[in-house]
């Protein structure tokens, strides 16, 4: 059984079917792209699977259990934790932190005992300390672990999120646009990094790309997206040898 | 004579509806002054209720103590009032463009304590008694069972010929158009050769000179003047604002209309002292169901 | 591993230093008072300068923490002192102890506002910005007005409310009057001093800096900082939002109790549980530093302080004290004066040094 399935997923905003009719099965261990042109319904197709928004049709399962519907944290603690297009830390927060607070509901003690400062709090602050290290550890960040997050640099800013997301231990892993602003060298960087991820933490990845190098580099399957619906699905190399798809993002 | 009973319920009803209205038309046009502000400079001028005060102040010493003709004393206070607002903005709150709204907002209150203790100063802490500058025969209808004020009238009037002359001025006029422009898109306008400090100045003119119109009418009704007089009035236009929609020119002249009815109503059937707080629960019952006002723009988060 | 130990310590240690500078100032004033060198003016401060503090701290929590612009924290406050001198005066006879009673009364007046606040936070936290500060100075002038004309009486058969007169309660002969509309009550007793005050300082700044350093309260702040970054990583956003705004309303409540039993008397007017004291805190917070509970501290003693000693000057004080506010925004949070500051602040030298170390250490 595929990790995710969506089927017939579909949602329109004002009579704009902004994705219509989208299926796509990913299996477990895989690193997928979605790719398309501008405007194409990929970010939608992330907050329709996170929960931002609910599908006017169709519905998307995760191992079997339907996600579609149910709201963003309970999808979160479903498996699903995701990326941002345009970069969402907590700013005025630490590295650690922003780390630490992905780990909110894996390592609990309540409201009381952190008040309290009792022995479970410092004994699950000393395990939150020590994951959220050996997260930032893999993004090479935990030397600035002290740092304000606003204070990175573009590069760990969103590396950073990969962390946080991480931390949340999810089954899949939504990455979008995850090279954006990165240059070739930080760009080849990253796709050590997600392929690691990848085999270290047997991660399931779905990620949204234009940078074809980084696509073409790591993706196993590509689905294309054009004005919400889907253009062409499968390999990566025939997919990108489509000429239907050279076609979309070149034009005729 | 159980039907002439509710006859003359019916009439109290109505010229409790009629003042109602009438302070509404008070409450409209400083929300306009309110919203105006926040549309264009994106902040909560606290000061605002303050400038009606001082409006009212000038008005008072020209009209008792220098015997000037009252219209003339009006016009004379809209133009203090005007550079009163343009000096608040250019020396408050421009150099704050940029920084945090809270700062903003605190600075606001800081304008407001300076005019309400300056004020006491210059006048004294014994509140005036205002006469009014409106003065012809109150209108009787029904035979006499319902006047209306002369006030009443003059009030309502000129908040209606306000709010027709604002919106035309905003939706007509280059400088009113100038004026959605900055309040859409402050740097989008900027590059489109707007003027934005200027703007945002002649929006304080004329927000302070709609304040003094407010102030007199505002006195003349309710006589007592004093270096507080603005602040709660202040408050509920504020509170009509946000009920409007703020922001929205028309949501400012329909939500002072609402609070002045509710205001006089809730004061004559329910209890004199709630009035206040019904108008605030009024305020919460409607943001609850509309949570960015009557006439408030959506505002949707893009992820 | 090095890194972890020192960082829990960091918060820690400036933690230590708030209460350090709290219990120094207490030491300093009760020396003063031992030694009569404090002018009766300034003793009659003590208590509400330890009230503001907690005020300042409690509003922190919702405007710095919480990310959430309240003006509306009077309101708790009221809610507090009426319900705790209630309880003290219907418990006078019945509990002699004013060392069982008090803080029992302190208990009655913080869980009376903390429900309230939850009860509010309900509605209210789904507000945003702007909308979310005046529905908060509604339901704050909402209290202050029914709790300042209600009347409140008991006699054998029951409790007796109106908001008419106190004729209107139609109680029976033994009746008593316990709330006597815009008078309030009159006979609170006097069970605040200084040293509980600080006690009760004390004890705010421990549970909010503890809340702030705990899971709880990062959740609070990745809120504050990105919704729906913290929404994609599992926080579940009314829970915690409502966790902070009850916990800041308690702690208004609590101030609302030093506030009666520091007065003797209790009348909700305009002045003191008004959107005007509400605002006041507010300034405490923003001078003292936004999410910084020593500035609140520091900046509530100066600012209710001030205006005080400045009596000389008469009617000209808040005058003084108005434009010092304009001044002081102007000089701190405007962007050139950011950008002057920058340029030439000390600090930056020092917190670039700073910024060193850690990285040293990894190495």
């Amino acid at each position: 059984m595929a990790l995710l399935e969506a089927t017939n997923l579909s949602i329109s905003f004002g009579g704009l079917k902004a994705v219509d009719n989208f299926n796509i099965k990913i299996e477990k261990g895989q690193l997928y792209g979605l790719i398309g042109p501008n405007g194409a319904g990929k970010t939608t197709i992330f907050n329709l699977l996170t929960g931002v928004y609910k599908p006017t049709e169709g519905q998307a399962t995760l191992d079997g259990t339907v996600i579609t519907g149910k709201k963003t944290i309970d999808i979160n603690k479903a498996g699903v934790a995701r990326t941002f297009q345009n970069i969402r830390l907590f700013k005025q927060m630490s590295v650690l932190d922003n780390v630490k607070v992905g780990l909110h509901n894996h390592y609990k003690y309540s409201t009381i005992e952190g008040i309290l400062k009792l022995p479970s709090y410092f004994k699950k602050e000393k395990e939150m300390d020590e994951k959220a290290m050996s997260l930032l550890k893999v993004f090479d960040l935990d030397g600035e672990a002290d740092y304000l997050s606003s204070n990175l640099p573009y590069g760990k800013q969103r590396k950073l999120e990969i962390a946080r997301a991480l931390a949340t231990n999810p089954k899949l892993l939504l990455l979008d646009e995850p090279a954006a602003g990165m240059n070739p060298h930080e760009t080849a960087e990253l796709m050590d990094t997600i392929r690691f991820v990848r085999d270290e933490f047997d991660m399931t990845i779905l990620l949204i790309e234009h940078d074809m190098r980084l696509v073409a580099g790591i993706c196993e399957e590509l689905t294309v997206l054009n004005f919400g619906q889907v253009l062409c699905q499968g390999e990566t190399s025939q997919v990108l040898n489509n000429p239907q798809v050279i076609t979309a993002y070149l034009g005729e | 004579m159980l039907s002439l009973c509710l006859g003359c319920r019916k009439l109290t009803f109505i010229s409790n509806l009629i003042s109602g209205i009438s302070l509404g038309g008070i409450y409209a046009v400083i929300a306009l002054g309110y919203t105006m502000v926040y549309g264009i400079a994106k902040m909560l001028n606290f000061a605002h209720g303050d400038v009606i005060m001082v409006g009212s102040y000038v008005v008072f010493m020209l009209t008792t103590k220098a015997g000037v003709n009252p219209y003339l004393a009006l016009v004379i206070s809209m133009v203090a009032c005007t550079l009163l607002g343009m000096t608040i903005e250019r020396f408050a709150y421009k150099p704050l463009r940029g920084a945090s709204p809270l700062a903003v907002l605190i600075t606001a209150i800081g304008v407001s304590y300076f005019l309400q203790n300056a004020a006491m100063h210059l006048f004294g802490t014994q509140a005036k008694n205002f006469t009014s500058i409106i003065n012809f025969e109150p209108i009787s209808l029904a035979g006499g069972q319902i006047v209306i004020s002369d006030e009443t009238v003059v009030t309502i009037a000129v908040s209606v010929v306000i709010m027709i002359a604002l919106t035309l001025f905003v939706n007509k006029t280059k400088p009113g158009r100038a004026m959605l422009a900055v309040s859409e898109d402050r740097g989008a306008a900027q590059l489109m050769g707007i003027n934005v400090n200027g703007t945002i100045a002649l929006t304080f003119a004329i927000g302070s000179a709609l304040a003094a119109v407010a102030g007199v009418l505002l006195c003349s009704t309710y006589p007592l003047l004093s270096s507080t007089t603005g602040a709660m009035p202040g408050i509920k236009a504020f509170v009509a604002a946000v009920l409007g929609g703020i922001g929205s020119i028309p949501g400012a002249m329909i939500g002072g209309l609402v609070i002045g009815v509710i205001e006089i109503l809730g004061r004559s059937y329910i209890s004199s002292q709630m009035a206040d707080a019904i108008v605030f629960a009024v305020l919460i019952v409607v943001l609850l169901v509309k949570p960015t006002g009557i006439l408030g723009k959506k505002y949707v988060e893009k992820v | 591993m090095k890194t972890k130990s020192r960082r829990l310590g960091k918060n820690t240690k400036n933690d230590l230093i708030t209460y350090g500078i709290v219990i120094a100032a207490f030491v300093v004033a009760e020396v003063m008072q031992a030694t009569g060198s404090m002018s009766s003016l300034l003793r009659g401060l003590l208590v509400p300068l330890c009230m503001y503090s907690i005020l300042a701290v409690s509003l922190n929590l919702t405007v710095g923490v919480l990310g959430e612009l309240s003006l509306g924290h009077a309101g708790f406050m009221c809610i507090g002192a009426y319900a705790s001198s209630i309880f003290s005066v219907c418990t006078r006879e019945t509990i002699t102890e004013v060392w069982i009673r008090f803080p029992l009364a302190i208990l009655v007046g913080g869980i009376f506002a903390a429900i309230f606040g939850f009860l509010i936070g309900i509605p209210v936290l789904r507000l945003k910005g702007d909308y979310l500060a005046i529905v908060t100075l509604a339901f704050g002038e909402i209290i202050k007005n029914i709790l300042g004309s209600v009347y409140v009486g008991y006699d054998a058969n029951g409790v007796y409310v109106s908001l008419e007169s106190e004729s209107s309660l139609a109680m029976g002969a033994d009746g008593t009057l316990l709330i006597n509309g815009p008078l309030g009550l009159s006979d609170v007793p006097l069970d605040a001093n200084f040293i509980i005050a600080t006690v009760l300082l004390l004890l705010t700044l421990f549970v909010v800096l503890n809340f702030m350093n705990s899971r709880s309260g990062r959740a609070v702040m990745s809120i504050r900082d990105n919704r729906i970054a913290a929404e994609s990583v599992g926080i579940n956003i009314t829970k915690y939002k409502l966790i902070a705004f009850t916990l800041s309303a308690f702690f208004a409540g609590i101030a609302g109790v030093l506030y009666s039993h520091n007065l003797g008397y209790l009348a909700a007017k305009s002045s003191n549980f008004g959107y005007n004291q509400s605002i006041m805190i507010l300034v405490f917070v923003v001078l003292g530093g936004i999410g910084k509970m020593r500035g609140s501290v520091i900046a509530a003693c100066i600012l209710t302080a001030l205006p005080e000693l400045l009596r000389e000057l008469n009617d000209y004080r808040m005058l003084i004290y108005a434009i010092a506010l304009i001044i002081m925004m102007i000089a701190t949070a405007s962007p050139k004066a950011n950008a002057f500051w920058e340029a030439h602040s000390l600090k930056k030298f020092i917190s670039a040094k700073k910024e060193n170390k850690p990285a040293k250490e990894v190495q």
